[in-house]
Order: C-alpha cells, then sequence, then structure tokens
C-alpha cells in the first residue's frame, strides 16, 4: 500500500507553501514522528513530520519550490510490510514536479501594472519597510510586542527588524497586553516612539483600558501638554476559520474615541505610506491591518520618503453610477464587485478610505453628489459600524442628493462561527456588494 | 525592615540631617496638610466639583521621596494626586484653579483634581483608573533607559491598586528589563472603603514582588526620615542599573476616600489614635523643636503658607471658566 504524504496546511491562512528542504531520501524507512521535510510558509519555517511508518517511495516534489498548494501530494511512502519486495522506483506514475514548473502569481490581482519607481511587494513587505525606514531615520522609534523579535513576528511583520536594529530597539514582551500596553503609553509620554505590535486586535481587548482612558484621552485631559505618540498595529478582521474569539473587526470600536486616529489600509502602498506617516504622527494611531492581505503583492513606492496622509481616502476606480466606500481588505473585494458590475452597465466608484478618523468626509460627500447612491462595505458587525455613521453622515450632510437609502454589506450580527460555510455565510463577499449596488441602482 | 507604625517621635536620624533640609520637608508637608484642608472647604463650598481626594495623613510618604529625587526623575500617580504635585514644586495656585475647574488650572480647566501633569516638573499624573499609572511608570522608565539618562521613574499606587493584574504584568517586565523603577506602594490601609485585609491575600503586599525577583522593603510611611532614607536605597538601586524596587509605605488617610465618603468603615477612634500618635507633621515638628529650632521660625513657616494657600484659593476663584473654544481644542495635536 503506498500512501500520499500532502502538502500540510500549517496555518489557518496558509493556501500554499515553499518545500524548502527534504529531511530524507528516497528509499529512507521512516517511522511515525520522524522529520521529514521543512515547509515555509508566509508565517514561519516549520519542519513536518511522518505520521506513518514506511519507506520513502518517492520525492514529488523537489526542494526549494515555491507556491505548492495545501494537499498536493509531496512524497509517496511505502508500506514495507506489506510490500516488501516491490520496487520503489515502479510505484509512483505521477511526474515528478519540478521547481520551474510551478507557476507563481500574486492571488490577488489578475494583472498588476507596476508603477513607475516602484517594486511589486507584499503587504508584509511593506509593512516592515515602513518600520525599518522610519527606525533608520529616527532613533527614538522602537517596536514590542509578543513574537516580534527572536521569533521574527508571528505574523513575520517584523522579520529582520531585530538583525538589523538589535534588541534595544525590537523588544519582544510576555503576553501580556495590558501590561506592555501601558508601558508602551508611558514610554511614549516619556518622548520616545514606540510602535506596539498586537498579535492580533483581538487580543488588545485586554488593553483597551490603557488605549481608551490613557493614550487617548490625556492629551485633552492635560490641557494639551502630554501628547502619546505611539502606534498600535497588528491584524484585524477575520482571517480563517479560527471562529468568534479571533476574528472580529474592531474599527467602529476605535473610530468611536475621540483622541485616537484610525487607520486601515488596503494594499502595500497604502500600508506603507500609511505606517509611516503613522509613526511619524504625534497623536496615538490604531493601525488595523489584516492577515489575509498579508501575503497579497501590490505596486509599492520603493522611496524611503514616501507617505500617504492620514485622513485622506483615495478614490481606487471612478465611476459615475454608485459609490463603493470600503476600508482594508473589503476594497479588494469592491473592486472584484466593480468589475462584474460592468456587464450590468452599473458603473461603480469605489473608494478606499485608508483612515476611518479623522474621516475624509469630503472624498465622500463628493462621491455622492457624482453618483447620488451609495453602498459601504466592511467585515465588522453592522450595528454601530462604520457604515451606521457613514450613512447617518451623508443624511446629514448629502441627503437632498440621494436617490436611493445608503446601503450597508457587513458582517452578519452574529459572532463569528467556525464551520466553514456558516463562515462564508458571515463574512460579506462579492456577491453581496454585487446585489447591494444593483438594488440602489434599481437594476435587480 | 518591617517596622511599628506606632511610635510618637521619629527614630533619631542615621545621616547626618542639615536642619535646613529638615525645614523644608516640614514645609512642604504643611503646605499639603493647608493645601489640602483648604480645598476640602473649597469643595464645601461648591467651588470644587466631582471627586476629590484628600492626602492629609500621607504627607511625609511623597515629601521624604521627593527629597531623594534628582532633577529629571519622573513621577507618576493616582488620582490622589495633589500632595504629589505640590512636592515636586508645581504651582499651588495652578493646581487650586484645575480643582476649581478654570482656565488657569495645570490642564486648562478640562482635567480636575484627578488629571493634572507637568512635563516641566517631571510629573506625569494625575490618573483616575486604578493602577493604570502603574504600567506607564514602568513605561516612564524604560524611555530613561532607552535614553540612557541616569533618571528614574517614581511609581506611586495604593494599597487598593495593588491587587490589579496590571501592576504585576508592570512588576514582570520591569524585572525582566531591569526597569529603573521605584514602585512606591502607599498603603493607607483602606481602598475605597475595603480594609487592605479584606481585600489582599498574603501577609504583606510588597511581599508579592519576591515572586518576580524584586528587591522590597515596608517603611514607615509616617516617619519622614525612615521615608527618606528607604527612598535613597531604592533610588540608588535603581540608578545603578539594578532593576525595580518596591516600597511599602504603611500611611493613614485621615479624610474618606473621596468628600463624598462617610468612612462608615472604621472607627472615630481609630483616626483619632494614629493623628494623636503618628501624625507625620506633628512628628517632625517634635524632632525640630528638639534640634533646637526656636518657635518663632516655625510660626513663621505657618504663617508663611497660609498665606501661600490663601492666595492660591484666591487665585482659583478669580480665574476665569476656561474659554467655550477650549472644548474643542488638545483632541490630537495635529
Amino acid at each position: 500500500m503506498t500512501i500520499e504524504i500532502l502538502m500540510p496546511a500549517l496555518s489557518p491562512t496558509m493556501e500554499e507553501g515553499t518545500l524548502s528542504k527534504w529531511l530524507v531520501n528516497e528509499g529512507d524507512s521512516i517511522s511515525s514522528g520522524d522529520l521529514i521535510a521543512e515547509i515555509e510558509t508566509d508565517k514561519a519555517t516549520m519542519e513536518v513530520e511522518a505520521v506513518d511508518d514506511g519507506k520513502i517511495g518517492q520525492l514529488l516534489v523537489a526542494e526549494g519550490t515555491e507556491g505548492v498548494k495545501v494537499n498536493t501530494p509531496i512524497a509517496l511512502l511505502v508500506d514495507t510490510n506489506e510490500l516488501p519486495h516491490t520496487s520503489i522506483k515502479n510505484i509512483a506514475e505521477k511526474p515528478y514536479l519540478e521547481k520551474e514548473e510551478i507557476q507563481i502569481k500574486p492571488i490577488n490581482e489578475k494583472s498588476i501594472s507596476i508603477e513607475a519607481n516602484s517594486s511589486l511587494i507584499t503587504v508584509r513587505e511593506a509593512l516592515r519597510n515602513a518600520m525599518a525606514e522610519e527606525m533608520r531615520t529616527d532613533k527614538n522609534v522602537f517596536v514590542m510586542g509578543e513574537e516580534v523579535a527572536e521569533y521574527q513576528g508571528a505574523y513575520k511583520v517584523t522579520q529582520g527588524l531585530l538583525d538589523e536594529f538589535g534588541d534595544k530597539r525590537v523588544y519582544d514582551t510576555p503576553i501580556t497586553e495590558h501590561g506592555f500596553a501601558g508601558i508602551g503609553i508611558g514610554a511614549a509620554f516619556g518622548n520616545l516612539k514606540p510602535i506596539v505590535e498586537f498579535m492580533t486586535f483581538n487580543f488588545a481587548m485586554q488593553a483597551m483600558d490603557q488605549i481608551i482612558n490613557s493614550a487617548a484621552k490625556t492629551l485633552y485631559m492635560s490641557g494639551g501638554q502630554m501628547g502619546c505618540p505611539i502606534v498600535f498595529r497588528g491584524p484585524n478582521g477575520a482571517a480563517s476559520r479560527v471562529a468568534a474569539q479571533h476574528s472580529q473587526c474592531y474599527a467602529s470600536w476605535y473610530s468611536h474615541c475621540p483622541g485616537l486616529k484610525v487607520v486601515s489600509p488596503w494594499s502595500s502602498k497604502d500600508a506603507k505610506g500609511l505606517l509611516k506617516s503613522a509613526i511619524r504622527d504625534p497623536d496615538p494611531v490604531i493601525f488595523l491591518e489584516n492577515e489575509v492581505m498579508y501575503g497579497q503583492s501590490f505596486s509599492c513606492p520603493n522611496d524611503d520618503d514616501f507617505t500617504l496622509p492620514i485622513g485622506k481616502a483615495n478614490i481606487e476606480k471612478d465611476g459615475n453610477d454608485v459609490t463603493i466606500i470600503a476600508f482594508s481588505i473589503m476594497v479588494g473585494k469592491s473592486l472584484e464587485a466593480a468589475e462584474i458590475l460592468k456587464d450590468k452597465n452599473i458603473n461603480a466608484e469605489v473608494i478606499n478610505l485608508r483612515t476611518l478618523r479623522p474621516l475624509d468626509t469630503d472624498t465622500i460627500i463628493e462621491s455622492v453628489k457624482k453618483t447620488n447612491r451609495v453602498v459601504t462595505c466592511e467585515e465588522g458587525f453592522p450595528f454601530s459600524g462604520i457604515g451606521a455613521e457613514i450613512s447617518a453622515l451623508i443624511t446629514e450632510k448629502a441627503f437632498d442628493w440621494l436617490d436611493a437609502p445608503v446601503t450597508r454589506v457587513t458582517g452578519k450580527d452574529v459572532p463569528m462561527p467556525y464551520a466553514a460555510n456558516l463562515e462564508k455565510l458571515a463574512l460579506p463577499q462579492v456577491d453581496d456588494i454585487v446585489s447591494a449596488c444593483a438594488q440602489v441602482c434599481y437594476e435587480d | 525592615m518591617k517596622k511599628n507604625t506606632a511610635k510618637k517621635i521619629l527614630t533619631e536620624p542615621k545621616m547626618n540631617y542639615d536642619l535646613n533640609l529638615l525645614q523644608d520637608m516640614y514645609k512642604k508637608m504643611l503646605l499639603i496638610r493647608r493645601f489640602e484642608e483648604k480645598a476640602g472647604q473649597l469643595y464645601g463650598m461648591g467651588q470644587i466639583g466631582g471627586f476629590c481626594h484628600l492626602y492629609i495623613g500621607q504627607e511625609a510618604v511623597v515629601v521624604g521621596i521627593q527629597s531623594a529625587q534628582i532633577d529629571g526623575d519622573s513621577i507618576v500617580t493616582s488620582y490622589r494626586d495633589h500632595g504629589h504635585m505640590l512636592a515636586c514644586d508645581m504651582d499651588p495656585k495652578g493646581v487650586m484653579a484645575e480643582l476649581t475647574g478654570r482656565r488657569d488650572g495645570y490642564s486648562k480647566g478640562k482635567g480636575g483634581s484627578m488629571h493634572m501633569f507637568s512635563r516641566e516638573k517631571g510629573f506625569f499624573g494625575g490618573h483616575g483608573i486604578v493602577a493604570a499609572q502603574v504600567p506607564i511608570g514602568a513605561g516612564l522608565a524604560f524611555s530613561h533607559k532607552y535614553n540612557g539618562n541616569k533618571n528614574v521613574s517614581i511609581t506611586y499606587f495604593g494599597d487598593g491598586a495593588a491587587n490589579q493584574g496590571q501592576v504585576y504584568e508592570s512588576y514582570n517586565i520591569a524585572s525582566l528589563w531591569k526597569l529603573p523603577v521605584v514602585f512606591v506602594i502607599e498603603n493607607n490601609k483602606y481602598g475605597m472603603g475595603t480594609s487592605v485585609n479584606r481585600s489582599s491575600a498574603g501577609e504583606n503586599l510588597s511581599d508579592r514582588g519576591k515572586a518576580y525577583g524584586i528587591v522590597s522593603e515596608i517603611v514607615d510611611g509616617m516617619d519622614i526620615l525612615a521615608v527618606r532614607e528607604a527612598a535613597i536605597r531604592a533610588i540608588d538601586y535603581c540608578r545603578a542599573g539594578k532593576g525595580p524596587y518596591i516600597l511599602e509605605m504603611k500611611t493613614y488617610r485621615y479624610r474618606g476616600h473621596s468628600m463624598s465618603d462617610p468612612a462608615k468603615y472604621r472607627t472615630r477612634d481609630e483616626v483619632d489614635k494614629i493623628r494623636k500618635t503618628s501624625d507625620p507633621i506633628e512628628n517632625i515638628k517634635s524632632l525640630l523643636n528638639k534640634m533646637g529650632v526656636e518657635e518663632k521660625i516655625l510660626k513663621d513657616i505657618d504663617t508663611d503658607i497660609k498665606s501661600i494657600i490663601a492666595e492660591a484659593a484666591k487665585f482659583a476663584q478669580d480665574s476665569a471658566e476656561p474659554s467655550e473654544n477650549e472644548l474643542f481644542t488638545d483632541i490630537t495635536i495635529n
């Protein structure tokens, strides 16, 4: 009997990985628990153990192959007890997968045009570059958080920072969010510029009191004396199959509070330009990233001085018929929806908010005046959400320009379920945006 | 290190005390006492609103520790903060005007009793959430270490705060990273209306540092010289880069938790007894007498302070309310 050894999924969001090294050769006898390979995901390099006893019949994927999809057979294991005399070379019919044959393509875009003086880099690299560049120019900038130093970042966003800047600039903290958030705030009151990474924003709930009561309010309570130049950053929103406590969008929570700036990038360009601005900003900035976006590639300016202003939205696609307002991962979904809407003769405008507080109301209102129809998109819950705020804003400032009710596409009003089908139902999908747009254009 | 809290006069000074230093300490303690009495009065007159937590009885703690500090050290404390501000030489007029919610207050009238700051004097608040100042104090210590200066952070909190989780999160990191922070537990025996015995497991609050490898001492917080000597040990230790230090000050507040506290959880006798036997100001006054300071000098100090306080109270009532434009300023810097 021959058993296929499959490319394992090593994280909730892993779709593919690099088979960086084989630790066995064809013909080797192995036992359950032996290390057989090293696999590199976008989060980490991990060793894979055998789960059965037997003899390695054939290695199907060459060392160094990138983009090996989860569940692809990577080797064949021969049960030596059952087939003691079979020549292992004859067992495998499948072709040996050569490194060159693997097609590597960016996940997010069919074709990405690289702008002048820019490179195609992932959101993860853009965030890291932003931090490294700012740390090079300002010695008061430092990074702290769980696993940011020696582990190289739970999501590899801080990879390499410890090597370049050393342990006086990059600090691993214990798993005590309330405490280290407060220490970061104290350091900011002491004129340093901390970047505090939360492994995910779900865990920042533990630090909520320090973020709101200490970071956001102290400037006001001190009559302007106590600035708090700190960045709290990390992945926000749904990852994949991690259920209710690890899948929540906190955009509306933080945006509710005066004293904070709340930024949420979509592309690599956003990530770099906005994170650099956040680090330079004298106020506390909540920087909401998205785990699913980390591995996606976009054109991103190379310039070390490239920044994007906080408080300014970007029109990612011009249109006349309906305005889709989104941030973070929902921008990509909105652009996909806009493509589909073209076939229905609906020309959608897509606004990437980039900043949630202060909200770029001018860009929103101008767009409403042009399209007269609005669909808001967010992963968060509908109740008191960003869409609710935008809807109220438009009602107050551009009511007479509306030809249809402002319509919200949001996550469902339920804690995130674990089951794959339910999770998909709970999250806003491209089709939901398409139908909402068709509805406000009275085309459904 | 455990000392008896109920004694009539100070331990004989172990160090050679300069008479001027003792007089200054006396003066500062008296300033705090009279300031707080006036604040209580103004509160009763409706001139001060909201919460107002008086420091009467605890004066030796902050004045003793302050006497061991150098320029550039940072101080952070809870909402019972008037004494700390006066000890840092913040202007009594500005503090009182903040209490009355006026534009000349330290926070332009936008912070009130619990939220005042002075970067110039190294005073980082004034924090209204129980124990929130503890990680902030550790963070200030982090900034001193990061900048490579010799300054330390003095982080005050009460016995009530000592049960908050973030205190231990801070102990852990401060000890791991050897942060120059003196954690001063002002154990005045009651967290609001709940006595330490009813709220805190274990023998002494200071013992809790042991789990984190932090050196601690219990100090008679009614004895300013004991406080000063312990503060010198603690601050020297931190300045030498050896990490954090805990001082548990056994002290007592004469007034309620705040102005609206009827203090039914303890007897009048208990308060009177401590007032009579271990009042920190009477303690140093008798020492000064013993050292031959003339009564007239002490009287003059008294008179000076009365006029400072009268002036501060007048200033705080005469100062205008903040301009309405201030409602929307200082929310963010840009």
